[in-house]
């Protein structure tokens, strides 16, 4: 007896089965935006104490209700808003920051630890125009970190956290997170969202 | 010569397609491990903002989100106002705290500290409504939050 060959599966309806199972995930599932910017809310505090933060000390940044820009009570282009908040930052007036690079303007702030930037706005600006002014902000303190990083150990912050966060970073993580706390000390984020 | 006569019926010959399955499935497999399911339907218009200075969220659960955003077209008759979506539901400010502590509940408990709450806000929201939530939440001190942004520069968009 010849040997029968097994016959042939048709395997033309395996496309369809795909097709079907594709557009099933298609419709369930999404692609999520799983990136934002980090902030952190300020604790209530029953008994307040009242600090008195010298006027020169405070940025204060303003959005009104027609998503207009007020900075130090005058207006100005969001684009210029980074140089402006790291100039405040930078500026050092008290002579103890000596790694600020800013004019030593003894009117603006005396020095990163004191400086504080205080963001206002209305409760009718929109949502768009305040993350806008937040990431900005954020961004004129990341540069500033970003630049003692690279004077000091020849990488910037955001590249040290990354390694940092990286599992497969040969190094020692210790010093790292040491050399990345020096610089948060050094330039602390103090940007006070006002309620 | 009989043999050579085939040829001139001149028909193309069919174009195979077994390897269709095989491109499609490549398509599914490249979906299933790109996306995640959805886990709450959305009632609300979610096109979120853009920014540069983004950090990614990498413990997704340790996450809790709110939403909030002006209703989307099915829901019309509710109004234009920023409404806040819990879950799977329309939610009122003061619903939040109730909300975190369920959240909390459900996780183990040296993870609580650990917890970020991410804001998943629509960009043409009111920062009304926006303030009402971080006050709420510092009432329960829940402070670590995430404004949830797409990655993209802020003056083209």
């Amino acid at each position: 007896m010849a040997k029968r060959a097994a016959p042939e599966v048709n395997a033309g309806s395996m496309a369809d089965i795909a097709f079907l199972l594709l557009i099933f995930f298609l419709v369930t599932t999404t692609i999520e935006t799983d990136t934002g910017i980090n902030r952190k809310l300020p604790p209530v505090d029953d008994n307040q104490e009242d600090v008195i933060i010298k006027q020169k000390n405070i940025f204060t940044v303003n959005i009104n209700r027609n998503d207009d820009l007020l900075v130090e009570d005058e207006r100005m282009k969001l684009k210029d808003l980074r140089a402006a908040a790291v100039k405040f930052l930078d500026n050092g007036g008290d002579g103890t920051c000596n790694y600020c690079n800013g004019k030593k303007d003894p009117s603006s702030s005396d020095n990163p630890d004191k400086a504080i930037i205080s963001l206002k706005n209305d409760r009718e600006t929109s949502y768009k125009m305040f993350v806008a002014v937040t990431n900005e902000l954020v961004a004129a303190y990341n540069d500033l970190r970003n630049a003692r990083a690279k004077s000091l150990y020849g990488k910037s912050f955001i590249e040290m956290q990354a390694d940092y966060d990286n599992v497969n970073w040969v190094g020692n993580k210790t010093k790292l997170k040491e050399k990345l706390e020096k610089i948060k000390e050094e330039y602390p984020i103090k940007l006070s969202e006002v309620q | 010569m009989g043999k050579f006569n085939k040829k001139k019926g001149g028909e193309l010959p069919a174009i195979s397609t077994a390897s269709l399955p095989d491109i499609v499935f490549m398509l599914l497999f490249f979906f299933m491990v790109a996306t995640v399911m959805r886990e709450n339907t959305l009632m609300i218009k979610n096109d979120l903002p853009y920014a540069d200075q983004v950090e990614k969220l990498d413990k997704k659960d340790l996450v809790m989100y709110i939403y909030a955003g002006k209703p989307s077209d099915a829901y019309k008759n509710l109004g234009t106002e920023t409404k806040i979506q819990l879950n799977d539901k329309f939610a009122d400010v003061s619903e939040i705290a109730a909300f975190i502590a369920s959240e909390r509940a459900s996780k183990r408990e040296e993870l609580v500290p650990f917890l970020t709450t991410a804001l998943k806000v629509d960009k043409d929201a009111n920062m009304g409504t926006i303030m009402d939530i971080k006050q709420e939440l510092r009432k329960v001190n829940a402070l670590k939050i995430n404004y949830t942004t797409k990655k993209g520069d802020v003056f083209s968009h």
